[in-house]
């Protein structure tokens, strides 16, 4: 394989192909960017035009191939600050224009060489809108990209033996291994149950005056009892939802409790689990931050952040009497938020925190913190 | 809350003239919302004194009053009908000033009628400069250190306050008329007196200049249950210093992180929250230090404005048609998105694509005008482009500018770096321009940033085509390899573009013939508002490289209609009026319309118009790219003006057939020496004339045909360059001048005939009949253009005889041309002996003005004429006129205060307003008429 140069002796892109393959046996090519390297996982699009930094670091992407509906990608390059967690998630990216500079004043880097340090493959001058095209007419599936494998047989084994993301657990790979505390500890108490927690979820509750404990996915409900947490968020985080039943268990305990829980995402799908609703795999999910939800109890309106692949099975609701459908999504009238007669318990199916997105939603932050004693 | 019962009938306001700072953005949105109130039901009644909008045309409303935009005009109006509502927003600062002029007189609480779509106070909140900023202050958004000055003291006093440089911003007033930038003390005084003047009220705003920040624009749509969305987020390439109308713009915003874009977007809602609750939209600027990225808000408009109908275009969400439907109560939530037809219209449009607009200016209309941009917009008209990279969307762009250049590059590249680099600190029309050749000529990205201080992003990808450019210089055609030759295509170079940087007189041909070799097809995609994450319904297209291709060929039968590209003088919305009703006329003919066109403030961009929409240059290239994709059975060019004429020679090479007149005939009435042959052997009378190469030629032409002389440059717009000249001495200098300024061209010199009085004429020929639309008689004598001259219908003061003449010559003409649609004679008389100056074998500028004054679908008969489904014998041609239609120029001299304004045969008009009088006794006729006989008697 030779690399084809254009721009021999300038900082230019040094154009090596790169393929990307999908599981139907659809093939794009384009030219590396990031590090050269293979990369398997199942395909989404986000169709945000920013937040490119925000989605890459999101422990909710744990081992998707992340396509980009964007155009332009590292314009701004990348501010440390604004990680969601302490490394990319993602397991590759698929761009139409990968930009090796970018112009921010404030940036600490260039996007090119954090993917590099992070050990991200990524490919560039992809047909990125045919690609979404195909994902929302075909569905989600398992893609591999590579820089350094071009062969379409070679990579087909590749990719044979990536694993499918319905029935997938991957909370116990991004979730904090030991407790931490954030916010001024004369706050009240909450627990944050971390199946792959976005720092600003974080931000918001310490923002909204609470005294964090964030403890990994496996807590049991009596570890938060101990802590004497008034109150519980369970976080964001990848994979399928009905491949936890033990988190669920546990949910069910700390349920019991009856201190107030806010879930937010995979937060919010383990709770429905909980109380007896059943969980399904979109036909290729919800990823954007311009997602029209209506808040059917305020009957008012919020653009939303959202990136989920499962959503709660509509039909479900009728199982739990106390289920109350707060919120629902304007564009396919899907669940994006339920709350629990007679229980303080709420949640949502966006992320309210936002980080990329609008911040329409951080009310649910304080609307929790009121609900604490 | 569904709409409000209440309302059955609605008085929309149009924004009258065009003029620069308001153009035909607003005829877009008046007849968007028109349509949308229409289709609820509601009786639309529409008032505007601009006969070219399609807005004021039958199809679009219930009751159209073509009346000025007067008080006493909306009072006539309220009389005669039951208005239940006034929607003002749709009309630009024109509307709002009368809507609250009308307030002001108690005539809408007199006559009952509620104001929708926009709150009186909040206008005077966001127009009162000292309000906006203590609105601002009070909700926490900070804004420029400023004072506000009602008198030249007080105004000296804030500039000894804040400091130099400062910005004078006069409060109520359009398109930034009187706003200056401060760098000296010395030049305050002058500028301070010149902002008072300007304004109404004679206040000013003297603010610190945040010049070199970043400057950002958002759309907002807000309902009754306060529900808010941010329609698009634009960027201007050019930073803080020109007014956002001058300025280059880009959509999405390229340099924005998440963090700094939702600071803008929570500051730009808290904003429009606080001015007052009402629903409809809203335009937000703001500006940012790119050190800091700290915020500061510069203005909010609480109407539709240009930026939302580019937001519009850009998006594909149609703003002003949502407006109106929350005017009347809807929310946004209950109403659909319009371009997927199964989301909703909450939600925010996300781009995969870039849109670049790239303002149109005319400054060589205007002698001695200062060129340098600034606070006050100076441009005319606007070209968008669509592409999937920022590069092949400005590429793109230049292709559709008209302005000779097929791409971002400079014919004569000058090898002056003083004279460059003084051109990127001081901006002017060409300083893109100068951008690149900088950079081409070495200068680092570093220096040319601090020059203009345009953000390094932009810089960066221009730099990346400068590279392109030396990459591809290396190579002869057949040895480009494909990978660069599809990088090139991908940064937007048009396959002339290519030829030019190959040189060795390489062709377009060939270029065009190599790519095709590589399989380098050019693909369409779809705006769809939603980056293609639902599936869309629109046939709203733009071409790119790619691998997917989602324009699909349809088996209907199809016509292409050319657009008129950009507004400039001369060219302007009276052609997009022409294309709109070509559309629907192709439309009932059977036929499957298809537009193209570049200009995103126009109706015929309006994705609903036609079958399909091409937002493509109208560029041979592009245009050659769609005919062979969809192979229509032909293409209408007499309808964009001379944008699509003049590419009728390569359609008649490339054997595509042209609906209408032979592209031979077009060139013989084009061309002043065979056309004058025509006149001869048709017993016509013209003015003598000559041809000439060299100023010497010219001089003994003249001598021939006799002074006083009329000289011009063959095929131009608008009388461009046109002068008379009464002696050798200003022949000499006025030759040399055109060969200068359009080097190559032939100068025509014709025996002007002083004192004349004109007419014109616009006929339509099926090839058997001639049909006289009108006899327009002008005011001013020959030797003003006819843009600028005021036109009487029917003629008042001509004889039988010279009328009978006009209607024979015009006969004679059409047949000898065999016409197939409409044509434009103008005509000298003289001694009542009539002259033919000159023939135009297309839809004139005044085609609206007449179809608007009798009330006949004039482009309609001449459309149906032309694709040849029908003759004129098919159609009831009647009249409806009592009285006289009067045709005014109207002119934005306020916005070059230095430029003389002499009228002469260059047209320098921007607009035009009708008006209807009984009978010649009416005194503001008499007025013209004294005009006209102190003209005569010069």
């Amino acid at each position: 394989m030779s690399p084809f140069f254009i721009f021999k002796n300038m900082s230019f892109l040094e154009k090596v192909p790169a393929v990307l393959l999908l599981e139907d046996g659809t093939v794009f090519h384009g030219f590396s960017a990031g590090k050269i390297g293979t990369a398997v996982g199942e395909l989404c699009f986000n169709t945000g035009v920013t937040g490119y930094q925000e989605i890459f670091t999101d422990p909710s992407y744990k081992g998707q191939l992340m396509v980009t509906a964007h155009v332009h990608i590292g314009n701004y390059g990348v501010k440390q600050a604004e990680n969601e967690s302490g490394k990319v998630q993602i397991n590759g990216l698929i761009c139409r224009n990968f930009q090796l500079i970018g112009s921010r004043t404030l940036a600490d880097e260039q996007l090119q060489d954090f993917l590099v340090n992070e050990s991200l493959v990524a490919i560039t001058n992809v047909d990125t809108r045919a690609l979404v095209r195909h994902l929302r007419t075909h569905g989600a599936m398992n893609g591999v990209i590579s820089s350094e494998v071009v062969a379409i047989n070679k990579l087909q084994v590749i990719l044979k033996e990536a694993p499918s993301m319905e029935g997938l657990e991957l909370s116990s790979q991004v979730s904090t291994q030991s407790v931490y505390e954030l916010g001024d500890s004369s706050n009240r108490k909450v627990a944050v149950i971390d199946y792959g927690v976005k720092r600003s979820i974080l931000d918001c509750l310490v923002q909204a005056d609470l005294h964090l404990r964030v403890f990994p996915h496996n807590t049991s409900a009596s570890q938060i009892q101990e802590w004497g947490a008034v109150g519980v968020l369970l976080s964001n985080g990848p994979g399928d939802p009905a491949a936890m039943p033990n988190h669920v268990a546990n949910l069910k305990e700390l349920l019991s409790l009856n201190i107030p829980v806010m879930g937010i995402c995979l937060g919010h799908q383990l709770m429905a689990l909980a109380q007896g609703l059943t969980t399904i795999k979109m036909h290729h999910g919800h990823r954007g931050i311009n997602h029209p939800v209506k808040n059917l109890e305020t009957g008012l309106c919020e653009i939303t952040s959202q990136n989920h692949g499962f959503t709660i099975e509509a039909d479900s609701i009728s199982r739990n009497p106390h289920a109350i459908v707060t919120h629902v999504n304007l564009n396919d009238a899907t669940i994006e938020g339920l709350r629990y007669l007679e229980t303080p318990f709420f949640s949502v199916q966006y992320h309210p925190e936002a980080s990329p997105g609008p911040h329409d939603s951080r009310y649910l932050f304080n609307q929790f913190a009121n609900l604490l004693a | 809350m569904p709409r409000n019962p209440d309302i059955q009938s609605v008085l929309i306001i149009g924004s009258g003239p065009i003029v620069i700072g308001q153009a035909c953005e607003f005829d877009y949105s008046g007849s968007q919302a028109a349509r949308s109130l229409r289709e609820e039901g509601i009786e639309v009644s529409l008032i505007n004194s601009n006969p070219a909008t399609i807005m004021t045309d039958p199809v679009m409303a219930d009751h159209i009053y073509l009346l000025p935009l007067t008080v006493e005009s909306l009072e006539q109006i309220l009389k005669e009908r039951p208005i239940d509502a006034v929607l003002p927003t749709m009309g630009g600062q024109t509307a709002l000033n009368l809507c609250k002029e009308a307030d002001e007189a108690g005539l809408w609480e007199e006559y009952d009628v509620k104001i929708i779509g926009v709150d009186i106070d909040a206008i005077e909140k966001t127009e009162n400069r000292e309000e906006f900023r203590q609105l601002m202050l009070d909700i926490g958004v900070p804004v420029a250190p400023s004072r506000i000055a009602n008198s030249f003291l007080e105004g000296k006093e804030a500039a000894e306050e804040i400091g130099f440089p400062l910005v004078i911003r006069p409060s109520y007033t359009l398109g930034g008329s009187g706003g200056a930038f401060v760098h000296k003390k010395e030049d305050f005084d002058a500028l301070l007196t010149r902002g008072l003047n300007a304004s109404p009220t004679h206040e000013v705003l003297v603010e610190k200049a945040v010049i070199g920040w970043k400057e950002y624009e958002l759309e907002l749509l807000r309902d009754h249950n306060d529900n808010v969305a941010i329609i698009c987020t634009i960027e201007n390439f050019d930073p803080m210093g020109i007014h956002t109308g001058d300025s280059i713009t880009v959509a999405p915003a390229m340099t924005l992180s998440d963090t700094a874009y939702q600071k803008m977007r929570n500051a730009a809602i808290l904003m429009m929250r606080s001015i007052g609750n009402f629903a409809g939209g809203c335009n937000v600027q703001f500006s940012m230090d790119p050190d800091t990225e700290d915020l500061i808000a510069i203005e909010i408009n609480p109407r539709v404005s240009r930026s939302s109908a580019l937001a519009s275009k850009a998006t594909g969400y149609p703003i002003a048609r949502i407006a109106a439907k929350m005017a009347i109560g809807y929310n946004l939530d209950e109403l659909q998105n319009q371009i997927t037809l199964s989301t909703s219209a909450y939600f925010e449009p996300t781009l995969d694509y870039v849109i670049v607009k790239i303002p149109k200016w005319n400054f060589e209309k205007f002698q001695g005008a200062n060129r340098e941009l600034g606070l006050q917009m100076k441009s005319v008209g606007e070209v968008m482009a669509i592409g999937r990279s920022f590069n092949e969307a400005l590429q793109k762009a230049c292709q559709s500018l008209e302005i000779g250049r097929s791409g971002l590059e400079s014919p004569k590249p000058t090898r002056d770096l003083d004279a460059l680099m003084h051109k990127l600190e001081h901006p002017s029309w060409d300083r893109l321009f100068a951008v690149r050749e900088a950079l081409a000529m070495g200068v680092p990205v570093k220096s040319v940033q601090k020059a203009t201080r345009i953000d390094r992003w932009f810089l960066l990808q221009i730099q990346h085509l400068v590279k392109l450019e030396a990459e591809v210089k290396r190579y002869t055609l057949p040895l480009i390899p494909a990978e660069l030759f599809r990088e090139l295509k991908q940064n937007g170079f048009s396959d002339v573009q290519i030829a030019n940087l190959l040189g060795n007189g390489v062709t377009e041909a060939e270029v065009r013939a190599r790519r095709k070799s590589f399989g380098l097809n050019r693909v369409w995609k779809m705006v769809d508002t939603c980056a293609a994450e639902f599936e869309a319904q629109t046939p709203y297209f733009y071409s790119t490289y790619d691998q997917e291709n989602e324009s699909i060929r349809s088996e209907k039968p199809k016509v292409v209609v050319l657009g008129s590209g950009p507004n400039r003088i001369g060219q302007g919305i009276e052609f997009d009026y022409s294309c709109v009703h070509g559309l629907l006329a192709a439309r009932e003919a059977g036929f499957e319309a298809i537009m193209v066109n570049c200009n995103p403030e126009t109706v015929s961009t309006d994705f609903n118009m036609a079958d399909k929409l091409y937002f493509e240059p109208v560029f041979w290239e592009h245009l050659l790219d769609i005919i062979e994709h969809e192979q229509p059975e032909g293409v209408i060019v007499q309808l964009g003006g001379q944008t699509a004429l003049k590419l009728s020679k390569q359609l008649q090479e490339h054997s595509i057939r042209i609906f209408g007149t032979s592209y031979e005939n077009m060139d013989l009435a084009e061309d002043r020496g065979r056309f004058s042959d025509l006149l001869k052997a048709l017993d016509i009378p013209y003015p003598k004339y000559g041809v000439s190469e060299t100023a010497e030629e010219a001089i003994e032409i003249a001598r021939e045909v006799g002074y006083p002389v009329l000289v011009r440059p063959s095929y131009v717009l608008g009388g461009q360059g046109m002068r008379i000249v009464i002696n050798e001495e200003e022949l000499e200098s006025a030759v040399i001048d055109l060969l200068k300024s359009l080097p190559g061209n032939r100068v025509l010199i014709d025996h002007f005939l002083d004192r004349a009085e004109e007419a014109e004429v616009d006929c339509i020929f099926d090839g058997d009949e001639t049909h006289l639309l009108a006899v327009m008689e002008h005011i001013e004598p020959a030797g003003i253009h006819s843009g600028d001259s005021h036109s009487v219908l029917p003629s008042f003061s001509l004889s039988e005889s010279a009328l009978k003449q006009i209607e024979v010559y015009t006969e004679r003409l059409a047949r000898a041309l065999d016409i197939r649609g409409l044509m434009n004679v103008q005509f000298a008389i003289k001694n009542d002996k009539v002259y033919v100056i000159e023939a135009n074998p297309r839809a004139s500028r005044t085609v609206p003005f007449i179809a608007k004054a009798y009330g006949v679908p004039y482009v309609n008969i001449a459309t149906k004429v032309m694709l040849g489904t029908h003759k004129l014998k098919d159609f009831v041609i009647e009249k409806k006129l009592e009285g006289y239609a009067i045709k005014e120029p109207v002119f934005s001299f306020n916005k070059f205060p230095e430029v003389s304004k002499a009228l002469g045969p260059e047209m320098k008009s921007t607009g035009e307003a009708i008006r209807f009088i009984r009978h010649l006794r009416d005194p503001y006729f008499r007025r013209l008429s004294r005009e006209k006989s102190m003209y005569l008697s010069r």
